[in-house]
């Protein structure tokens, strides 16, 4: 039963992803920017316009072109970049591990904070603990995170000093580090290059803890509202009657069983985040995907958006899945 | 790509101004002997000069690699030899360039006339977006070996297909496209035809100042001092980081974690402007934001209604309350600083006139145009400003934002009203512009040419004939005459609202001194940039 329901699962996959790239395809073709503009620029002769349209394909019916495109994604090919001049899954390669390593320690900062201080939150509910907690949420939430991003540069950086400014590492560490996995702080970890660690953990910490902060308000307060409704639930009141501790009905009972849609929002807010801050990546000069997503959209460099469009799908679904899974193995109702 | 959220810049910009006098002057962090310079460089497509046309792009090569003849940036008309010792025609088809001796690459080669020759011929071969500089001279794929010869270690000769002006083609030898290369280094890594051009594109076989030692695309250029270079650089590294963001621009240079700003938006500029820890340098550069308006349209078709619009527009108050550290008013085609440019200035605001045109015209009650513009700053800014501006003279402007290569996809298309544009020079000759701007040879939808006439599909034969002319003068005096008074007529006729040129302004920290801004990007120099 459960391996039938796994492979349900496992079907929509391939569906999903068809749809994404067709989809995505589309919107490329219909974008109003020339995509031979990238290439050849605004001052190119009309010559070299024209070479370069034969040579993205651009002369032919565009049902021909998707289908090149997708024989070419089927053989693991994901074109050239115009923008970097890099295959795009090279470029991938880069851009993406430096959203990973984001976006996991923004996770994990939210997750550690936005859950304790959501069951709090519930627990205190209407005591001033409760209105603190929801005033921080409100704050996370309704500030734009390229205020947050910014004040946080001005505090920590300029004004304090505690923090090192935008960009992944120190100019004392640039290119000292061999890259092996693109998680600039593992890589130097693995090199056992000390300093260049700390200064990466210190460049990180920043960004990381912005989309924290953004991320934590949302988790504390589907937490809160998810704990509010089980402790007014009947059996946390038999379970009060029969004299069980406040502890143990929180946590084993009643935060065992938000754990399920609990799940869903992190690996949700994890998706989000790994799709890459744009304007988190902006402000601190982080090159991740966001920011490479965004340029090549803007400047119409479809294989680069259709590359990565397609990794945020992957991360889309293979988390929808994870979290599918993981509420096999919570709920016994499900199994 | 410019920043496009107008709120946010603002809101950023305010942020970092309000904060700025709460810094504490903060002692110089970046490594000595290294340089750190923040710029938006996602234009890089690649550094090889036989490709690259963007403007970070062409900064680079110029620093890596140099060039027949160049112009000096104080007093940029003058031509000088860069790699060329002389130069000579007899006919102005044939040139010979006589190289001088002794100079080397990056690899301790000596620059031979062959490695010269090969770099043009490799240009014309290739035919990348810049190759049109090279070619205009009759080079092809098919004569360029002909065409372009070597005769001897130091003797280069450069056969054109007809007689041109001799300082055409050395203004058009001194653009980036011109750059030597090392013909060994390129050839032991081209890939089957490609001459070298996929390893090429991020490094380099050169022998200017710099080597580039690595592009990271849309993160970082590092350049180091070339060991052979005569003089050499003053700075042993340049790392120029990838900074979209102004605000973040102005906190790096505040902290001294940056030495060189290159994206500070006017505000931010004048914030600094009596701190004596920076030092603010501008320079006009050979760029210019017009209106281009159709002559598809049939108002816009009308001498008078070009004439009241150019009269509409209060150029000074746009540019003193939006862009008035960024931009210059300027109305002519050739941009201050080009040999041959015009500095008058025969449009001011007249509302008066500009009805009393309209009315000639027919349009007494005023009419509606569709204007296509970048949602960035300060152009959405600019735009808003026209937009009242023609509205108190009865034209009323329906706004259409958009990103700006949508806004040039357009007018490539040929499918706007009216647009706001700007244009960089290709090369440093007047004629690059003059033939954007008042050459349409076929004003057909099909037509090979598309000149910036032509986008605004302004039909003017004699024009183009005397345009065309020009270029072909061999005598330099007469043919800068014979621009001004192009542009004299120009600024009366066209379908071109030229309003603006820029200035890039670059701000560094007090102790860093030698940055040399050049009017185009390739003659922004780096070697002489030093950190006390």
């Amino acid at each position: 039963m459960r391996l039938r329901a796994l492979g349900a699962t496992l079907v929509t996959v391939p569906i999903t992803l068809f749809g994404l790239v067709l989809v995505t395809f589309l919107i490329g073709r219909v974008v109003p920017i020339d995509p031979v503009l990238a290439i050849v620029g605004d001052r190119a002769p009309q010559e070299v316009v024209e070479r370069a349209r034969l040579e993205l394909g651009l002369d032919r019916p565009l049902i021909e072109q998707f289908f090149r495109f997708v024989v070419q994604i089927a053989q693991g090919d994901l074109g050239r970049s115009v923008m970097t001049a890099n295959p795009v899954t090279q470029d991938i390669a880069r851009f993406f591990p430096a959203t990973f390593e984001l976006a996991t320690v923004a996770i994990i900062l939210a997750a550690l904070v936005g859950v304790p201080i959501g069951v709090l939150a519930a627990v205190r509910a209407g005591s001033w603990t409760d209105q603190a907690v929801r005033l921080f949420c409100l704050a996370g939430h309704s500030l734009p995170v390229f205020v947050l991003g910014l004040l946080s540069l001005l505090l920590f950086y300029a004004k304090l000093g505690w923090a090192p400014g935008p960009g992944r590492q120190g100019i004392a560490y640039e290119d000292m580090v061999d890259v092996r996995t693109g998680v600039l702080t593992l890589d130097a970890a693995l090199a056992r290059d000390w300093g260049a660690f700390w200064d990466a953990l210190a460049h990180l910490a920043q960004p990381a803890g912005v989309l924290a902060f953004f991320s934590l308000a949302y988790i504390a307060r589907m937490t809160r509202a998810f704990m509010l409704a089980e402790l007014s639930s009947e059996y946390v009141t038999t379970a009060r009657a029969k004299g069980l501790s406040e502890t143990r009905i929180i946590w084993r009972h009643a935060f065992r069983n938000i754990a399920i849609p609990l799940v869903t929002v992190l690996a949700l807010t994890y998706a989000g985040l790994l799709e890459g801050a744009v304007l988190t990546e902006t402000i601190f000069s982080w090159p991740g995907l966001g920011q490479y997503l965004t340029v090549s959209l803007l400047n119409a460099d479809m294989n680069a958006v259709l590359g990565a469009t397609l990794v945020v799908g992957l991360i889309y679904v293979a988390l929808n899945l994870f979290a599918d899974l993981l509420y096999r193995l919570l709920d016994p109702r499900v199994r | 790509m410019h920043p496009s959220l107008t709120r946010r810049t603002l809101l950023a910009t305010g942020t970092a101004a309000l904060a700025a006098p709460a810094i504490a002057p903060a002692a110089a962090q970046s490594p000595p002997g290294v340089i750190v310079m923040a710029k938006q460089i996602d234009d890089i497509t690649s550094l090889d000069p036989a490709e690259a046309f963007e403007y970070t792009g062409t900064e680079i090569i110029g620093n890596v690699y140099r060039k027949l003849v160049t112009t000096p940036n104080e007093d940029p008309a003058r031509l000088v030899g860069d790699l060329a010792e002389s130069w000579t025609t007899s006919d102005n088809r044939i040139f010979t360039f006589t190289l001088k001796s002794g100079v080397k690459f990056a690899s301790g080669a000596i620059v031979t006339a062959e490695d010269a020759a090969f770099s043009l011929r490799r240009a014309a071969i290739l035919n990348k977006s810049p190759a049109f500089i090279i070619n205009q001279f009759g080079f092809t794929r098919e004569n360029a070996e002909q065409r372009i010869r070597a005769t001897d270690a130091r003797t280069l000769v450069l056969e054109c297909a007809a007689p041109t002006s001799a300082s055409f083609l050395y203004y058009c030898l001194s653009a980036a496209v011109g750059s030597i290369v090392e013909k060994a280094v390129v050839m032991a890594r081209a890939q089957g035809d490609d001459l070298g051009n996929g390893w090429l594109k991020q490094n380099s076989a050169g022998g200017g100042a710099y080597v580039l030692r690595q592009w990271r695309a849309s993160e970082s250029v590092m350049l180091d001092a070339n060991p052979n270079a005569d003089p050499a650089p003053r700075t042993r590294r340049i790392v120029i980081r990838h900074m979209l963001d102004s605000s973040a621009q102005l906190l790096g240079l505040q902290r001294g974690d940056i030495d060189i700003a290159r994206n500070l938006v006017a505000d931010q500029i004048n914030g600094l402007r009596n701190d004596n820890r920076f030092r603010i340098m501008p320079q006009r550069k050979a760029s210019l934001m017009y209106l281009s308006l159709s002559q598809r349209h049939p108002a816009l078709a009308k001498p008078e209604v070009r004439q009241a619009i150019k009269l509409a527009i209060d150029y000074e108050g746009i540019q003193r309350n939006i862009v008035s550290t960024t931009y210059a008013v300027h109305q002519a085609f050739l941009p201050e600083g080009l040999p041959g440019a015009l500095t008058e200035k025969p449009f001011a605001q007249r509302q008066e006139e500009a009805r009393a045109l309209l009315r000639q015209a027919g349009y007494p009650n005023g009419l509606e145009v569709a204007l296509d513009y970048s949602s960035g700053a300060p152009i959405s800014d600019i735009a808003q400003a026209i937009q009242a501006q023609l509205g108190a003279v009865g034209i009323r402007l329906r706004m259409v934002a958009g990103e700006m290569r949508q806004v040039i996809t357009k007018t490539r298309a040929r499918q706007h009203e009216m647009a706001i544009v700007r244009w960089g020079s290709d090369y440093f000759d007047p004629h690059s512009n003059a033939e954007a701007f008042s050459m349409n040879p076929d004003n057909g939808d099909n037509a090979r040419n598309r000149t910036l006439a032509w986008r605004a599909s302004w039909e003017i034969p004699e024009i183009t004939a005397r345009t065309a002319a020009a270029v072909t003068d061999t005598d330099s005096a007469r043919r800068v005459a014979t621009y001004q008074a192009l542009q004299r007529e120009h600024q009366q006729v066209s379908p071109f609202v030229i309003m603006l040129q820029e200035i890039e302004v670059a701000v560094t920290r007090a102790n860093v001194t030698g940055l040399e801004l050049g009017p185009m990007s390739d003659r922004t120099n780096f070697a002489g940039i030093v950190k006390a």
